[in-house]
C-alpha cells in the first residue's frame, strides 16, 4: 500500500445533505456504498447460507423423510422417525448419558474452577488488603495447559493413563499396595466408563475457566472486599457474599458453554470409547447420530436425532437462563 | 503502611467497630489451605504430560513392562517412526494448510461483513444479524448429514479446499457475533472524517475502522485458531481420504485401532509432536493470550 492518506486540506469535500455528526441511518447509499456492501456483507452471506443456513434447513425436512440410503428418491413419513426414536432404546439410553453429562459436567467445572480462581486472587496474605496468592501466575500458566491441547488428543492421553495393564494410574495404586487395580479396566467397566469420561472433559476445561473467573474477579471493585472485611468477614464468607453474585453472569456464560459441549462430548467418547463403552454406558447421541448417517446411511432418522439434539441444545440454554433470571430477583 | 490500608483503617474507625481481622488465623489457614490445593491441582495437570513425554522415548515393549521405568536408551525412533510411518507429517502439513487457509479466510470475511452490518443498516439487516446468530445456536451435529451432501454434489467432498470452506463458514458466525460490537463502538466520525479527506469506503474499512478494532479481531483469531486447529466432526466426516487427513484424524485413527496393531511409542510421541508447539507458543505470549481471551469472553 502506496497511497498516502490525504491530509484535511487536500481534499475539499462536498457538504454532504445531512448533518455529519448524524448517525446516517437510512440515509439513501451511494452506488459505492451499494456495490460495497453487496461484497463485504452480501457475498459471505451468501456463502454462509449455502454451507450452513441451507443445511439446518435441509436437515429438518429430511428428518420427515424416510431417506435411507444414497438413491435419490425418499417419501414424506410425518413424525414417523420421531416416534421410532422415542422407542429406541439405544438412543434413549445415549439421551439419558448426555443429560447427565450436561448435569455434572458443567457443575463441577464451575465449582472447581472457581474455587482455584478465588484460591487465585484472594487467598494472599491476610493482613491489610485482600491480595493474590504469592506464585498465583505459575499456577494459573500450568492449569491453562490442557486448554491448549486438542480434545482428541485429551482423550488419548487419558486412555493411555487410565490404560488396565500399562497407564499410570493402576501403576501408582499397585505401587502404593492396591493390588486389586492390578489391571482394572476403569473404561471397560459399568460403574467406572462414565465417571472417568467425565473426570478428563472437566479435567481439560477447568483450567480455561479457571482463567476466565479470574479475570471476572479482578473486575469486581476491590471497595467490597474492603467493606466486607471491615465488617469482619473472612475469606469463605466474602466469597459467597461477595464474589458470588459478582461474577453470576460469567457463571452463567460459561454454564451454557459446557453444557452444550456436554450434550456433544463426541470428541472425547470418540478417544475413550469409539464405540459407545460397556453395554453403551458413555453412548451419546452424537455418537448415535454419526453411526446411524455415516454407517447405516439412515439419513432421515440421523436428521431426526439431530433436531432432536439441537431441541435438547437450545432448552438446555433456556433452562439456564430462567434460573439465572428467577435466582437474581431474591438479591435486588 | 499503604493508602489503601490507611483507607481501610479509616473505613474501621468510621464504622465504630471493634477491629477482628488480623492477626487472623482463619485467613492464615485459607492461604496454605490455597497454596496446598493449586499445588495438587498443577500436579494433576502435569503428571500425564511428563508421563506422556516420558513414555514416547520407550520401545513398545518397555511400555508395557512398567509404566513407571525411565527408558533404557533415549533414541529419536518413536519421533522419526510417527513422523514417516504413522504419517503424522503429511497430517501436520495438511493441518497447517487447512487452518492457515480457513483462518485468513474467515477474518477477512468476517470481519468486512461485521463492519458493513454493523455501520450501514438496512432494511432487513436486522434478519440477517439473527441467521448469523442462528449458525451460532443449533450444533453442528443438525448439518452435518446435509452438509455431507452439498459438498459431494459441488464435488468438495473428501478435498482439502472442501474442507477450508466448511471451516470457514461454520466459523463465519462466531467471527461475526463478536467483531459485531467491536465495529458497533467505533466512533462514526472518524469514518466520515476518513471519508472528507477522500478515503472510499475500502480504504475507509482497511486503513482506519480495522487497525482501530484490533484488540477484537486479535482475540476472535485465536479463538478461531484454536477452534479450527481442534476441530474434529467436520473432517472425521467430510474429508474421509487418508491423503487428506488433518492431525485430529490422525491422532484418532491412533484410538480406533487401540489394542491390536498400535505402536504406543509412535503414539506418544506423536502426542508430543501435537502438543509441544502449541504449548511453546503459549508460554511464550500466556499474558497476551490470557488477556485477549478473557476480554474476548467477557465482551
Amino acid at each position: 500500500m502506496t497511497a498516502v492518506v490525504p491530509s484535511m486540506t487536500d481534499v475539499v469535500a462536498p457538504p454532504s445533505g445531512s448533518s455529519r455528526f448524524k448517525r446516517p441511518r437510512r440515509r439513501r447509499m451511494s452506488r459505492a456504498r451499494i456495490v460495497f456492501i453487496l461484497i463485504t456483507l452480501g457475498l459471505p452471506f451468501a456463502f454462509y447460507s449455502l454451507f450452513v443456513l441451507w443445511p439446518f434447513v435441509q436437515a429438518f425436512i429430511y428428518s420427515l423423510t424416510n431417506w435411507g440410503g444414497f438413491s435419490d428418491t425418499f417419501e414424506f413419513v410425518g413424525l414417523a422417525n420421531y416416534k421410532a426414536l422415542l422407542h429406541d432404546d439405544i438412543f434413549l439410553k445415549a439421551v439419558r448419558n448426555n443429560l447427565l453429562l450436561a448435569l455434572v459436567v458443567p457443575f463441577v467445572t464451575i465449582v472447581l474452577s472457581l474455587a482455584l480462581a478465588t484460591m487465585v486472587t484472594v487467598g494472599g496474605s491476610s493482613t491489610g488488603a485482600v491480595r493474590g496468592l504469592d506464585r498465583s501466575s505459575l499456577y494459573r500458566i500450568v492449569s491453562f495447559f490442557p486448554y491448549t491441547i486438542p480434545a482428541i488428543v485429551i482423550g488419548l492421553i487419558w486412555s493411555q493413563m487410565f490404560d488396565p495393564s500399562s497407564g499410570l494410574v493402576n501403576g501408582l495404586l499397585t505401587g502404593i499396595g492396591l493390588d486389586r487395580f492390578e489391571s482394572f479396566a476403569w473404561l471397560g467397566e459399568v460403574s467406572t466408563a462414565m465417571p472417568v469420561t467425565m473426570f478428563v472433559i472437566i479435567w481439560g476445561f477447568v483450567g480455561f475457566y479457571m482463567v476466565l473467573f479470574i479475570a471476572a474477579i479482578k473486575g469486581i471493585p476491590s471497595e467490597l472486599y474492603d467493606a466486607a472485611r471491615v465488617d469482619g468477614a473472612g475469606r469463605v464468607r466474602m466469597t459467597m457474599m461477595v464474589t458470588l453474585p459478582m461474577v453470576r453472569d460469567t457463571i452463567q456464560t460459561a454454564y451454557i458453554y459446557l453444557g452444550i459441549l456436554a450434550l456433544d462430548a463426541f470428541v472425547y467418547m470418540a478417544a475413550l470409547n469409539a464405540s459407545g463403552g460397556p453395554q453403551n454406558s458413555t453412548l451419546t447421541m452424537t455418537q448415535d447420530l454419526f453411526n446411524t448417517a455415516f454407517k447405516k446411511g439412515q439419513f432421515g432418522l440421523a436428521s431426526a436425532m439431530g433436531v432432536f439434539l439441537a431441541a435438547t441444545t437450545l432448552t438446555f440454554a433456556a433452562v439456564v437462563f430462567t434460573i439465572n433470571r428467577l435466582t437474581r430477583g431474591r438479591d435486588r | 503502611m499503604t493508602v489503601r490500608e490507611e483507607a481501610v483503617e479509616k473505613k474501621r474507625a468510621d464504622h465504630g467497630r471493634p477491629d477482628t481481622s488480623p492477626p487472623n488465623k482463619g485467613d492464615r489457614k485459607f492461604t496454605v489451605i490455597s497454596h496446598v490445593v493449586l499445588t495438587l491441582w498443577s500436579i494433576l495437570v502435569i503428571l500425564p504430560l511428563a508421563w506422556v513425554f516420558l513414555s514416547s522415548w520407550k520401545t513398545t515393549g518397555e511400555i508395557f513392562n512398567s509404566p513407571l521405568a525411565l527408558p533404557q536408551h533415549w533414541s529419536f525412533d518413536n519421533y522419526i517412526g510417527a513422523w514417516t510411518d504413522s504419517h503424522i507429517g503429511r497430517y501436520l502439513l495438511n493441518s497447517v494448510f487447512v487452518v492457515t487457509a480457513a483462518l485468513v479466510l474467515v477474518m477477512l470475511l468476517g470481519s468486512a461483513a461485521a463492519y458493513s452490518l454493523a455501520r450501514y443498516p438496512f432494511p432487513g439487516s436486522d434478519l440477517v444479524y439473527y441467521l448469523i446468530l442462528a449458525g451460532l445456536t443449533f450444533p453442528v451435529f443438525l448439518a452435518i448429514v446435509p452438509l455431507f451432501f452439498v459438498l459431494k454434489n459441488t464435488g468438495l467432498l473428501n478435498t482439502l479446499p472442501g474442507l477450508v470452506a466448511t471451516y470457514v463458514a461454520f466459523a463465519f458466525p462466531f467471527t461475526v457475533f463478536f467483531l459485531y460490537p467491536f465495529f458497533r463502538a467505533l466512533p462514526q466520525e472518524i469514518a466520515e472524517a476518513a471519508e472528507l479527506d477522500g478515503a472510499g469506503e475500502w480504504r475507509t474499512f482497511a486503513q482506519v475502522m480495522v487497525p482501530m478494532a484490533r484488540p477484537g479481531i486479535v482475540a476472535v483469531a485465536i479463538f478461531n485458531f484454536l477452534g479450527l486447529w481442534n476441530q474434529f466432526l467436520l473432517p472425521v466426516a467430510l474429508n474421509t481420504n487418508e491423503d487428506n487427513y488433518v492431525l485430529s484424524q490422525g491422532m484418532a485413527r491412533f484410538a480406533s485401532q487401540a489394542g491390536y496393531a498400535v505402536n504406543f511409542g509412535q503414539l506418544f510421541a506423536a502426542v508430543v509432536i501435537t502438543v509441544v508447539p502449541v504449548l511453546i507458543v503459549y508460554i511464550i505470549f500466556q499474558r497476551q493470550l490470557q488477556g485477549s481471551l478473557s476480554q474476548g469472553t467477557l465482551k
